[in-house]
């Protein structure tokens, strides 16, 4: 990437085709506005007051003629411009239909990527070149907006809907992935990259990427991925308790009875979360029965467990 | 005349030297009379006084947002305080500033005096607009004093109604509450163009600038209530929990857009219009030349009013909404391109044969011809949706609205202020510091905007506080151009407020214009005229229409001849 680009690359099946339209608009707007530009300056010295040019009453031609003439030569241009910017886009409106999937969940402040085998990445996203890929998108809480203009596309992400892009990437290498919709305190800082490897490069690369890590590292990962880390680290912006150390104490709940931080202990916590919660917090965690399967519970309790346990367990 | 001899009756004489003194002295000068003041003119210099006021605090957090931008990492605010000033930014200047910016202080001015009334239909309404937008502009300060807002003027929820840590309902309440001001100074004028008109005054014998105010009060009354309905469910949601914007909760945050853009892409014509009526007075006047096609001009207007109501979807071409949608919106968005084109043809054919002269006003006038014209070009880019899909929510969008809103409003805005300053203050302004002004403010402007159209298309985000280090070179160009734009703005508020004190005195007709507001003293009294006038001839007749204009020596040249 040059240190002081000006233009972006042209690295998706769209990009020569918007360019093409952008460049024809430059062209065609630079026109008009040096024409106007010129016939100001040119009236202006011309006309100036007391300058010797002819004046005299306007021929006839000007007033009627002119007047239709430029405001239908104006329609014209327009409307052509509109067809063809239209029919570009509709074009461009449908992935084909044997598009490789990949699915997209934007939280605030980091793009979440799945592979259709199962491997995750955070804020990267890999994909093979000339394959057309469709993006499955979907957001956690806000208004996203998934960008790459190198591509020349961009969709907002809708919190609670399913919406869709799609690109056919021509070129290799590393594309910036912004969001391009106001989301919150680190909206700048959600931002990631799109790397496109040649067929060969990103069919090694999906089968190096078993199930991150260890138990724990895969419940790290689903503890970001979940939501968890938004509530359950310290500093957030929701009352929640901090899990560091909690896995072997025994804990005041709201009932007045105490509770071994077990492994079934925390399995309960997870899917059914409003029933009797631990002591000085409200029952405002979401249960997430049926959204994670007992692999994943496991994961995650592996992961509250590496978290460090009590030093002072069962006192 | 035998009448000739009667004695002359002395409460007469001192009756008439009353209502004969200019609005200024006429009422006393009192902080009372001037805050209960009814006459237009007295509310439109105090609405003057209150934009400058949001003029520079605004500026204030845009000059704010520039230093910060200078460095790729920003360096002396956090991600949470850029969010605040650019919302400050947005909030202020686009409902404290360019909303009430022509309408409020030339429109509530000149308005009666063009029409040769001798106020607006309704002068305590017309105070209770003034009270109206300052209290909801002293909301929107104390929603940033108490901790700030960080939606960004949109207010898009949900992180607007469920996500955001702010004062977004204190900030929401404001704007509805100077929302009710606009729709008071609509209705007011609409009913002011449609009662008041003096005898002979047609609908095809006004002024421009008139048309354009009146088109411009039809769009307040019709959009504002909209924004009002919206900001408002905003509110009850997060004061009451009211889902209708909330997907999870049966709602719908598109909604929302659809609605929000209802108002705010006409809001864009209440900016402009006026502006468009400005530059037209003031062109027609220095080329001492009837405007060209006036009314095509009319018709321009009028369509550009009612066209800008069916566009607003050309802002949410990413947003989810149907493609076909989209496709709907990108052709009424290049059909109501086209009455602007035509007014820009005019403008410029305005010029053919005319006698002109460059003094502040007409340079102001011609420097917003162009911007308007790259402003106005641009958002043919925009109409078209593949390059929206790219450009949208980039700088790109940022430097297409500066143009159009700044370059083409802001700049009609001082070429009115300076041609009607000595009709308003009764003073001439300083020639030579206006002339400097405003060529300093063109170029300024351009510098500071122009390459945001690269850093757009090249897919720098807006409302990001860091970015890409690739991108600092163009980002350290807008900063220098904005300090030549700073200075630029504050030059008229130097050098005018030194004219109010020490102008030379303005005869009532300084540059032989035509126009019913030139025949009255400057400033005028308080009841505009002494014997309402009778309109008999068309609002530019400069010249006969078979005779070419001659060269014309004006008051202001005798005025300024000693200097």
């Amino acid at each position: 990437m040059s240190a002081f680009p000006i233009f972006p690359r042209e690295a998706s099946s769209f990009a020569p085709k918007t360019d093409a339209l952008y460049f024809t608009l430059v062209v065609l707007s630079g026109s008009i506005a040096l024409l106007v530009f010129a016939l100001i300056i040119v009236f202006a010295v011309r006309y100036r007051r007391g300058s010797s040019a002819p004046r005299g009453a306007l021929p006839s031609l000007i007033k009627n003629e002119f007047e239709i003439g430029w405001t239908s030569a104006t329609l014209f241009v327009f409307l052509m411009l509109f067809w063809w910017a239209g029919s570009n886009q509709i074009e461009q409106l449908l992935p084909p239909a044997q598009a490789m999937e990949i699915h997209v969940v934007a939280k605030q402040w980091m793009w979440k990527i799945q592979h259709a085998n199962g491997a995750r990445e955070i804020n990267m996203l890999h994909a093979p070149i000339d394959e057309p890929i469709r993006l499955d998108m979907t957001s956690q809480d806000v208004i996203h907006s998934f960008s790459v203009p190198d591509f020349r596309i961009k969709q907002d992400i809708l919190p609670g809907r399913y919406v869709e892009s799609w690109f056919r990437a021509t070129k290799t290498g590393t594309f910036r992935l912004y969001c391009t919709q106001f989301c919150g305190t680190a909206h700048s800082g959600m931002v990631g990259s799109v790397i496109i490897m040649s067929k060969a490069d990103f069919a090694s690369w999906l089968a190096a990427q078993r199930p991150a890590g260890d138990l724990a590292g895969q419940g790290r990962a689903l503890f970001t991925s979940l939501g968890c880390a938004g509530c359950h680290m310290p500093g957030g912006p929701i009352h929640a308790p901090d899990l560091a150390g909690l896995y072997g104490r025994r804990v005041p709940l709201s009932n007045g009875a105490f509770a071994l931080v077990d492994d079934g202990y925390i399995r309960d916590r997870i899917l059914d979360p409003r029933s009797n919660p631990p002591a000085g917090y409200d029952p405002i965690m979401p249960s997430f029965k049926g959204e994670v399967d007992d692999g994943e519970i496991l994961a995650l309790t592996a992961y509250i467990r590496s978290l460090g346990s009590s030093r002072g367990a069962l006192q | 005349m035998t009448d000739a001899v009667a004695p002359i009756d002395q409460a007469e004489l001192r009756r008439a030297r009353v209502v004969a003194a200019s609005y200024l002295d006429s009422e006393g000068g009192g902080l009372s009379e001037w805050l209960l003041a009814t006459d237009h003119k007295r509310i439109a210099l105090l609405y003057a006084l209150m934009i400058t006021a949001f003029f520079f605090i605004g500026g204030a957090a845009a000059t704010l947002i520039r230093l910060e931008l200078i460095s790729p990492h920003g360096h002396f605010l956090t991600d949470d305080e850029y969010n605040h000033v650019f919302t400050l930014h947005g909030i202020i200047m686009v409902w404290f500033f360019l909303v009430p910016l022509i309408p409020a202080t030339f429109g509530n001015f000149l308005l009666p005096l063009m029409i040769g009334a001798p106020d607006v239909a309704f002068p305590k309404l017309n105070l209770a607009s003034w009270y109206l937008t300052l209290i909801g502009g002293i909301c929107v300060l104390a929603a940033m004093m108490l901790g700030g807002v960080d939606t960004g003027w949109t207010f898009y929820p949900p992180y607007s109604t469920a996500f955001s840590n702010s004062n977004v309902a204190v900030a929401v309440v404001g704007v509805i509450i100077a929302g009710f001001g606009t729709i008071a100074t609509g209705v007011n004028f609409v009913a002011t163009t449609h009662t008041l008109r003096a005898p002979g005054m047609t609908w095809f014998r006004m002024p421009l600038f008139v048309w354009t105010i009146y088109a411009t009060s039809l769009v307040m009354i019709l959009a504002t209530p909209v924004l009002a309905i919206t900001l408002t469910l905003v509110a009850a949601d997060r004061l009451f929990g009211l889902p209708v914007f909330d997907g999870f909760r049966g709602g719908d945050p598109l909604l929302f857009q659809h609605l929000f853009w209802f108002y705010s892409h006409p809001a864009v014509y209440i900016m402009i219009l006026p502006a468009m009526g400005v530059v037209t007075e003031v062109i027609t006047c220095f080329a001492r030349r009837r405007v060209f096609g006036y009314a095509m001009m009319v018709y321009a207007v009028l369509s550009i009013a009612i066209i800008g109501f069916v566009v607003w979807g050309h802002h949410m071409f990413v947003s989810g909404q149907s493609v076909f949608a989209s496709l709907v919106f990108s052709f009424l968005s290049f059909i109501v391109a086209v009455p602007s084109a035509i007014k820009v043809f005019n403008w410029t054919a305005t010029l053919y044969r005319g006698q002109i002269t460059f003094e502040a006003p007409m340079l102001y006038a011609l420097g917003f011809v162009g911007l308007f014209t790259i402003g106005g070009l641009t958002g043919l880019f925009l109409a078209s949706v593949p390059i929206d899909i790219q450009v949208t929510g980039t700088y790109f969008v940022v430097a297409h609205f500066h143009y159009v809103m700044v370059g083409g409003a802001v700049s009609a805005y001082f070429a009115g202020l300076h041609f009607w300053w000595p009709k308003i203050t009764g003073r001439l302004y300083p020639e030579s510091w206006a002339r400097f002004a405003a060529a300093l403010m063109f170029f300024g402007f351009n510098f500071t905007f122009f390459p945001q159209f690269i850093l757009g298309y090249l897919g720098m985000p807006r409302r990001y506080h860091v970015y890409p280090p690739e991108f600092q070179p163009l980002n350290v160009m807008s900063s220098a151009g904005a300090v030549v734009l700073a200075a630029a703005y504050l030059m008229p508020l130097g050098y005018l407020t030194w004219a109010c004190f020490y102008g030379k005195p303005s005869p009532a007709n300084p540059w032989n214009a035509k126009g019913l507001e030139w025949q009255t003293s400057s400033p005028p009294p308080k009841r505009n005229f002494l014997r309402t006038p009778i309109v008999t001839e068309g609002p530019y007749d400069y010249h006969d229409l078979d005779i070419a204009p001659e060269p014309q020596a004006r008051p202001v040249d005798a005025a300024r001849a000693h200097d």
